[in-house]
Parts: C-alpha cells; structure tokens; sequence
C-alpha cells in the first residue's frame, strides 16, 4: 500500500497523505488530477468499489472538500481522495462512466451542495427536494432554524394549555374555582 | 418471466434501455408507491409499461427526509445518538456502532474487552431480527402472508431481548461512546436460548412452506438476475453479491469487534436470482443463531464495559476524518465522520446499502419483469428508503 502510493506520487500532485490505519489512507489531489488519479486506481490499482462519494463544507476556508472513498477488497485497503473546491464555483468532472451509482452521488450532491458535475446522468433533476427555491441546504451558511420558522408556524385557532392546571380544572372543578 | 417477443418492440437505446414514447398509445404511466403495500418504506417506482411488463423504472425518494447528517452537526458528539438510530428503523444497532466506532477511534479511545463481546452480541441479534422480518416481505410479496406473520412474531421474539437489555424494543442506542451501557442481566442467556430453538422451530417449518413451496420457486426464480460482472459497477453488496458468488462480507474481510474468534463462513450462491438471495439470507438466518450462541458461551458476564470518557457534553475531537463499515443484513454499511476540533462534527455521512441498492440497481433490474413480480424483486433486493435520503 506504502508502494502504491509512492507511485501515485510520482504521477500525481499529491498532498496531506493521512494514514488513519493501516489499511485506510486519505490523501489530497489536485482537482485537475483526481478523475485521471481515480481511473488509474479503477482501471490498474483493483480499486473497484466506490465506497461513498460525498462533500464536506469547510465555510471558513471558502472550500468544498469532495470525498471519493475507493476499495480494494483484493489487498483490503481503502483510500479516501479528496479534492478540494471553489465554493463559489464549485463544479468537478463526473466519474459516472466509471461507477453508475456515481451518478446518484453526484444527483445528490448538486442538489445539497450546489456542487455541479456537468454531464452526469439526470444530474439537474430534483432527487430527494421538490420545488425547492433557498440555497442547497446540506452548505453550512444554510440556517435551518431561520428557515423553519419562516416556512412553517403555529396554525391559527389553536390553544395550548399547562397539563397540569388544565387537568385540575376539568376534574375538580370546584377545587380550582 | 420474459416475454419472448419481447426483443422486437419498443426498439433498444443504445445504452440498453427502450424506446418509449408515451404519446403512441402503447405505453402507460403507472407509480407504485409511496403507498404501496409493494414497497419497502416510503418510497415509489414510477413504472412504465407496456401490457403487464416494465418497460422503464425511476426511483423516487423523498418521502421521509428530515435531514439526519445535518441535524446531526448542529448537536453535540453525545446528542447525535438518539438520531443517527432513525437512519435503519430495522437494525439501528448498526448505526449506534458505526457512530460510536468512529467517534472512538477519531478520540483515540480503546473499549473494554467485554464492550466488544456486548456490541458484537447486540449486532447478531439486530442481523437476527432484521432478517426475520425481511422473510415477511419477501412472503408477502408472493401472496404467503401467513408466512409473513410467523416472521414477525419470531422477529418479536427478539425484540423481547432487546427491551431485557436495554428497555427499547426498536431503538436501543445501547452502545454509546466508550463502550455499552450494561451487560446481560442474570437469567438472559437461558430466555434467549428458549428464543433461539423457537426460531430455529419456525425457521425449519418456513423452509417447508416457503423455500419448497411452488409458486414461489416459480415467481423468484429467474427473476431479478444480477450480472456478476455488474457488481462493483452498481456497488453491489451484501447477500446481493454474494447470491452473484462472490464472497464479499465485512464480517470477515475486516474483521471488527471479535468476529475475528467467532467461527463462520461466507455464503455465496451461484443463479444470482431472487430465490438465490432468498435462499442466502436463509442460511444467514441460521448462521446468525450459530453466533449468538457463541457470542453467548465466550462472552464474560463480568467487568468493566465501558471506557473511562472525558465529560461528553464538553467533548471536543481533534480535527481528521474516518470511515468505519460493518455487514448489516443488506450490506456494506458505514461512517464516514469528518471533526474539526469542536464539540460538534463537523460532517456526518452515512452509507447505507440501499443507496445504491434501490435506486441505480432497482432501476436497472426493473426492466423486462411484469408489474406483478416488481413487489417481489424489491423486497428481494432488500431496501430501507431512510438511508437513501438520510
């Protein structure tokens, strides 16, 4: 595993290599680099399953991190790819061609992320939200409190009551008056 | 079954799908689901056909969405249980283990010995339960409700267990950060035994009635081939690729808790069918009762079973990011959790082996079969809407 990604330093920019055990390694790539990086592991390096593609909103920073979990069940080993976004224009190459679930990944991601990945299969179709008209909401400047109480309140004609007095009254009534 | 004219009409896409135009009169729009006894959850199929057949399948998810992984960044490490156990109604244990693990292994934190045995006891019994209940759709799909009722009630069996442990029946958020909130108490091992060969009585009479029964060999098997070749291309995991013969179990290939001193193998099949599936989850069914009673035999009755933990309502996790994976009943299932040095995560992603299951594979496998088998070929691929949306 150590080889393989001395190998991949030699081809590819790669940065911020974190061994988190000692099967599982995350590691950084240009973003011009990272579909090349992923189809050589596909195609060469048995890295056939795609384990989870998914973002990371790092607002501070200004970046999208998206995370491209790859696995090799031949030398059980994963390698996590990430590859780090404009947030405010984020766009990236689809790897639909490689995996046909990327394509759900990436559905998902435009939608709650705004991240764009131009050519993906049914990529502008709404998959999970139906109309929805605010800022993706999986982005960290998205306030779910704000939101919520904007869009849903309390119904009018309704009255709410303490329990415990209002039991008391309907039971004893002569008690309560 | 396929029809044998079927090559003729509608003309092929060249990627494989037909040629539909709703307006020629020859097609119709049908949706099954979100209210559907046929479906798994809240979800639906929109369904196109032609005669009795799918010509064309979308999946539409939705239905449930309340947002877990970002509910989940705006609580505390601690507060996030009680939420991440909603994400798999029927086996939330898995969700508790994969949360905590990675939380563990983030804050550098080693459980106890006798923790591992509780975890690994509990995950088995959810296995259990969970299997049990997929028998119940998988019967029902085909018309043998009876059959579904005998599933359920050896399925309550189980929760029984549960709620002996930890007072929940469906969600027990049992494992917590740092280990488990108690071991068995005094007598379990002898109700769950009782348990055990009731289960393993309605399993063998299920084997006559279901297994050997002809309308169901006739309607599963053929139905819903997944290609071998397909498997990594569609993230196919679980008794779905092992039913294709290959031996892909996280139980095994990574061993964790202390599957690594528990005595089992891989089933694989061979027709990659419904009834192959059916039939694997079966024998799962039975190796799971193997392993509780292992589990149940080695496992110590006394000691610590939880880790000494900082204060966790001030927990605060170094900044990394990991991915934990267990074998739940329907696959690869796993956490991927991302910390920024706070007292909330920073990210929370889930993978659920429905994901890919219901949607991109349903999708594919879905045309060809006649609208009465898509109940059948759902349940056999053995989906959770929750996990898709999250």
């Amino acid at each position: 595993m150590k080889e393989l990604i001395k190998r991949l330093e030699q081809n590819f920019q790669i940065s911020n290599i974190v061994w988190q055990r000692e099967n599982e390694v995350f590691l950084t790539v240009e973003k011009t680099d990272a579909v090349p990086l992923i189809t050589q592991l596909n195609h060469y390096e048995s890295f056939t399953h795609l384990v989870i593609m998914t973002a990371v909103d790092w607002l501070e920073a200004g970046k999208f991190q998206l995370t491209y979990l790859l696995n090799n069940n031949e030398i059980k080993a994963d390698i996590g790819i990430r590859v780090l976004l404009d947030r405010e224009k984020a766009e990236m190459k689809s790897i639909h061609h490689l995996w046909v679930t990327a394509a759900t990944y990436q559905r998902e991601l435009h939608e709650m992320f705004g991240i764009d990945f131009p050519g993906s299969p049914r990529v502008d179709e709404p998959f999970i939200l139906e109309g929805w008209q605010e800022i993706p909401p999986y982005r960290r400047d998205f306030d779910t409190k704000k939101y919520s109480e904007k869009t849903y309140f309390p119904r009018p004609g309704r009255s709410t009551n303490d329990p415990q007095e209002y039991m008391k009254k309907k039971l004893y009534p002569e008690e309560s008056e | 079954m396929k029809n044998k004219y079927r090559d003729k009409f509608p003309a092929k896409n060249p990627d494989g799908t037909n040629q539909i135009d709703l307006n020629s009169h020859k097609f119709i729009k049908v949706w099954q689901g979100p209210n559907h006894p046929g479906i798994t959850g809240n979800m639906s199929l929109e369904l196109i056909l032609q005669g009795d057949e799918v010509m064309d399948c979308k999946t539409h998810v939705g239905y449930l969405h309340r947002g877990f992984e970002k509910l989940m960044e705006r609580r505390r490490f601690i507060q996030c249980f009680p939420i991440c156990v909603r994400i798999a109604v029927p086996e939330p244990d898995f969700n508790e283990y994969c949360l905590s693990s990675t939380f563990e292994e983030l804050a550098g934190i080693e459980i106890p010995e006798a923790a591992k045995w509780m975890r690994t006891l509990l995950l088995e019994m959810t296995r259990l339960a969970s299997f049990l209940m997929w028998i119940g759709g998988q019967s029902a799909a085909f018309g043998l409700g009876v059959i579904a009722q005998w599933g359920n009630y050896a399925r309550d069996l189980m929760l029984d267990r549960f709620e002996e442990i930890s007072g929940g029946r469906i969600y027990h958020m049992h494992m917590i950060p740092g280990g488990v909130r108690g071991l068995t108490p005094d007598g379990f091992e002898k109700r769950m035994e009782d348990n055990l060969r009731e289960i393993e009585e309605i399993m063998s009479d299920i084997d006559k009635t279901l297994f050997n029964n002809a309308i169901f060999k006739k309607r599963s098997v053929g139905l819903g081939y997944i290609d071998p070749e397909i498997v990594d291309k569609y993230g196919v995991t679980g008794p779905n690729a092992r039913a294709a013969g290959i031996p892909k179990d996280v139980r095994k290939d990574y061993p964790y808790l202390v599957y690594d001193k528990l005595d089992f193998d891989v089933i694989t099949g061979k027709d990659s069918d419904a009834f192959t599936r059916a039939d694997i989850r079966r024998k799962e069914i039975l190796t799971s009762i193997d392993l509780i009673r292992q589990i149940m035999t080695r496992m110590p009755k006394t000691g610590d079973f939880i880790a000494k933990m900082p204060n966790v309502l001030h927990w605060k996790i170094p900044k990394n990011e990991t991915y934990i994976r267990a074998e739940c009943t329907r696959g690869e299932f796993g956490y991927y959790t991302v910390t920024d040095g706070s007292k909330y995560p920073r990210r929370i992603n889930v993978r659920g082996p429905s994901y890919t299951h219901a949607v991109a594979l349903m999708e594919k496998l879905a045309i060809d079969v006649n609208i009465a088998d898509v109940a059948g070929l759902m349940v056999s691929l053995h989906t959770y809407p929750p996990e898709i949306e999250r």
